[in-house]
């Protein structure tokens, strides 16, 4: 691996080398094993996911540099150009390197009205970031508009990395990210504390037992 | 079959042919973008919408749908007008109006249609998207703004070429058209994706802002850089030609075309011979034709016949080789030869230098056996269809030569001529897949034959094709490729040493006092010794003019109305589109006019005659066009001995693609190519996924 783990995402520059390490290959056996010889470039998918993570895990960094790609097509035998395709249609690979935590603020009409404007001003004081797909200088942070992440009832949603945090407003935002800042990311979930999706305040429905039918009332 | 009503008119189309195909068939246009008859369908471009009745209620993309018994279809209803002027708003939401300074302007799709389906206005206020070009190489010019994502140039890369280099990255809004890492496309075959681009997105970079197509005269042509014996049209304004396109011939090119073919054409305007040289004193010196023919014919005065040696070369046409012919005759010289890369043929018989199962043939084969060949370098519009073959399925090609990157699956039998005997033993593996093969093609190159045992190895594909009965009444398996437009013509009119006559090598060591090269650039032409009288009648200052006393500039394959035979003996004339330059001139004219110098006066005075002549030399010329397909019941095979074959593995034939003859060579663009496409370490390593 060209690229030391202490690097930041605004100074990583792409690799020019990759391999699978050992742990990602076990999880390529299993994936692979899915689908039959001849149909394994079903695995392009699958196989990026792992790649990420491998870049998460070894550099800091989770993204999917061009020279993974290719060893993926040479792994697959398939085109890399079909792989290039696939990777830069999902936004969930990211074919640029972000920061340690990537903030992806869900901006879709439910969260919106939520509040969402609020969750983005408030990442963008505290990270100091101006656009979308940008940086912060320390290369803690990356900020991304994501469509909806189906998670409306919880509305506005941040997710972190792999991690939603929910019912989210200003304040909780920003205690979200300085907790992000010391390296202790707190439980995922709603912010207010409430159970799941379940309404705000404890049950309002089916309070008492149901009365079985036939029992004559 | 199918019985389909389109617009009230019943066609019978087969099951599973579209309702686009249907539409055809019932002579009813149907505007498309992305629908293309020799790619997959995308159905992505939305332009092609039909009314089907008792359907659900919509418009139907018609070039993804299928037909069904009783179906009625139309394609000029209210809601399909309304539906394609949706559609075709939609797309020049984002499409530039720069047709003025586009140059597919007045050959553009989507500028014709919107003729159609278009509104004088925009509904769109805000602003258009705008995308990067991409760089190519040297051969495609991209406006990609322009690209109104067909996908056409994607599926044909990928499907026809075999080179996967192209693909479409991000989506919606973003999705781009690209190969993502900047390279130049690998394919001899890109030049076809600025056909197949319906928009002005690709185009040609040689051609860009040259002319409008209203501006050209346009000329049917043969190819002759290499064998295939592509049809194309030559675009020309004035003396110059501006381009070459393909014609549609399903027989021989389908509607593809090599890039060499297409953009070597600048070459056609550099180094020309526009006037006759004469060396003196050891340097060439401006002459008359007075002068040059007088300076040959003192030169022949009181010459032996058997000390005068002609060679034709690679680009000839068969009038101006018969007319060598006849002349030589006249002078009786035998020293005749128009293999100059010494290839082995056999002129025995016809169909031992052919490519007897048909360019069209290939797609019945079931197992094709590449014997010292690269046919993507030689032939790249034959590799097409040999790959097209086996995208069908149910065909194993295996190849002996060099290991190179064909764009199908092959498997490799080993690098010289023992592997073929090998093969006739039958046995596991390939040779058991010739062996139950139905239509076995044995397809042999020149670098198989142009080799010191070349004969053997002629005769030993001979016999395995007889062995494993590719040689039938009703399929002949066993093909010559050429990759030389004027051999198969130049054997078919006996262009071959006469009794006792010499052959290339033989007339390069000094034993002539004269010799005559017509075109002839690919032998080594700096290796005659000083003893020997050249005369070089050509259209380039290439390599044989270098070496020339005298110099009779001829005319190129575009200033000529020629006759060419290719590889499958398929006889096809091209026409004249421009003059030569200067004082050049058509080939036969200038040996007519020698042969009077000398008293020798050939007998024909026009094209005619000398076409009737040819068709009386071999009955084969009078038969433009069409290619009968023989079967082969005399298994005789050609004179060489089998058991002679070597140890040395095949070499290749052509090196690189793009610079193979005096006109390629000269031109700029194919000396891009080189450059950037063919650098030596791109040949050197073939892509490992084909394998």
């Amino acid at each position: 691996m060209s690229t030391a783990p202490s690097m930041t995402a605004s100074t990583m520059t792409e690799p020019t080398e990759f391999a699978f390490d050992a742990e990602s290959d076990a999880l390529i056996a299993k994936v692979l094993a899915r689908y039959p010889e001849s149909r394994k470039a079903s695995g392009t998918i699958p196989l990026l996911d792992i790649a990420q993570r491998q870049m998460k895990r070894t550099t800091g960094s989770a993204w999917v540099p061009r020279v993974a790609m290719d060893v993926i097509a040479n792994r697959l035998e398939i085109a890399p150009i079909r792989v290039y395709e696939v990777a830069t249609f999902y936004l969930m690979f990211n074919t640029k390197p972000v920061g340690t935590w990537h903030l992806q603020v869900c901006t879709t009409t439910p969260c919106w009205l939520r509040g969402s404007d609020e969750v983005t001003a408030a990442c963008r004081k505290f990270t100091g970031i101006k656009g979308w797909g940008e940086t912060s200088e320390d290369g803690q942070f990356t900020m991304t508009e994501v469509e909806c992440v189906g998670a409306c009832v919880n509305a506005p949603v941040l997710q972190v990395n792999d991690d939603f945090y929910e019912d989210l407003d200003a304040e909780r935002t920003v205690a979200l990210l300085e907790a992000l800042q010391r390296g202790a990311p707190p439980p995922a979930g709603s912010t207010t504390g409430r159970q799941t999706s379940a309404p705000e305040g404890g049950p309002m429905t089916l309070l008492e037992l149901p009365v079985p039918p036939g029992s004559g009332e | 079959m199918a019985k389909v009503t389109i617009d009230g008119i019943e066609v019978e189309v087969p099951n599973g042919s579209n309702v686009l195909q249907a539409c055809e068939a019932a002579g009813k246009e149907v505007p498309r973008f992305c629908y293309h008859e020799r790619l997959s369908v995308a159905g992505n471009c939305r332009m092609c919408l039909v009314e089907i009745e008792k359907a659900p209620p919509k418009p139907f993309a018609s070039c993804a749908y299928p037909v069904a018994d009783g179906m009625v279809v139309h394609t000029d209803s209210p809601m399909v007008r309304a539906a394609r002027r949706g559609v075709m708003e939609f797309l020049l939401i984002n499409h530039p109006l720069d047709c003025p300074i586009c140059d597919q302007g007045g050959e553009c799709d989507l500028q014709d249609q919107a003729m159609g389906y278009g509104s004088d206005h925009s509904r769109y206020e805000e602003n258009k998207r705008a995308v990067n070009d991409k760089d190519l190489g040297p051969l495609v010019k991209t406006v990609m703004t322009r690209c109104i994502h067909c996908t056409r140039c994607i599926r044909f890369i990928t499907e026809v070429a075999g080179v996967p280099d192209l693909g479409a990255t991000a989506r919606g809004e973003n999705m781009e058209v690209g190969t993502y890492v900047e390279k130049a496309l690998g394919s001899e075959l890109s030049g076809n994706i600025i056909d197949l681009c319906p928009v002005g997105a690709l185009t040609s970079k040689p051609y860009a802002f040259v002319a409008r197509p209203w501006e050209l005269t346009k000329t049917d042509s043969i190819d002759v850089l290499d064998a295939v014996g592509t049809n194309i049209r030559v675009d020309a304004r004035g003396p110059e030609v501006l381009r070459i396109l393909p014609r549609l011939n399903e027989d021989v090119n389908e509607e593809w075309l090599g890039d060499k073919s297409r953009f070597a054409l600048d070459g056609l305007k550099r180094r020309r011979l526009d006037r006759p040289w004469l060396r003196e004193n050891g340097k060439l010196r401006p002459a008359s034709w007075e002068e040059a023919f007088g300076a040959i014919a003192r030169r022949m005065h009181g010459v032996a016949g058997a000390k005068i040696g002609a060679i034709a070369g690679d680009l000839c046409d068969a009038e101006s080789m018969l007319a060598l012919k006849d002349l030589m005759g006249a002078l009786g010289s035998a020293n005749l030869d128009c293999r100059q890369d010494g290839a082995k043929l056999d002129i025995g018989r016809r169909d031992f230098y052919c490519f007897n199962s048909s360019i069209a043939g290939i797609e019945e084969a079931d197992a094709i056996l590449l014997i010292g060949t690269n046919p993507r370098r030689e032939a790249p519009v034959l590799n097409a269809r040999i790959r097209k073959r086996f995208l069908m399925g149910g065909l194993q090609v295996g190849v002996i030569g060099a290991p190179v990157d064909l764009t199908y699956k092959v498997a490799r039998l080993g690098e010289g001529p023992q592997a073929i005997a090998a093969l006739g033993q039958g046995g596991e593996g390939f040779a058991g897949v010739l062996a139950a093969a139905k239509k076995p093609m044995i397809i042999l190159g020149q670098a198989a034959l142009a080799r010191a045992d070349g004969a053997a190895v002629l005769a030993a594909a001979w016999q395995l094709a007889v062995s494993v009965g590719a040689l039938a009444s009703d399929w002949h398996g066993f093909n010559v490729l050429h990759h030389a437009a004027a051999r198969v013509g130049g054997l078919d009119l006996g262009f071959v040493p006469g009794p006792g006559g010499r052959d290339v090598a033989a007339m390069l060591d000094g034993s002539m006092e004269v010799l005559w090269l017509l075109g002839a650039d690919e032998i080594e032409a700096a290796r005659i010794p000083a003893s020997t009288f050249v005369v070089y009648q050509g259209h380039h200052g290439d390599r044989g003019a270098a070496r020339a006393d005298v110099i009779l500039p001829g005319a190129a394959y575009t200033e000529k109305n020629g006759t060419y035979v290719n590889t499958e003996g398929r006889v096809q004339r091209g026409f004249m589109a421009v003059f030569p330059p200067g004082e050049a001139r058509p080939d036969w004219k200038i040996l007519r006019a020698f042969s009077e110098v000398i008293g020798k006066t050939l007998p024909y005075d026009d094209l005619e005659a000398l076409r009737a002549r040819l068709a009386q030399v071999n009955p084969v010329f009078s038969r433009v066009g069409f290619l009968p397909r023989f079967g082969c019941s005399d298994h005789t095979g050609p004179r060489g001995d089998a058991g002679a074959v070597g140890a040395a593995a095949f070499g290749e034939a052509i090196g690189n693609y793009y610079q193979t003859d005096p006109i390629s060579r000269a031109s700029a663009t194919m000396a891009a190519c080189t450059q950037e496409i063919a650098s030596p370490a791109l040949l050197a390593q073939p892509r490992a996924a084909a394998e």
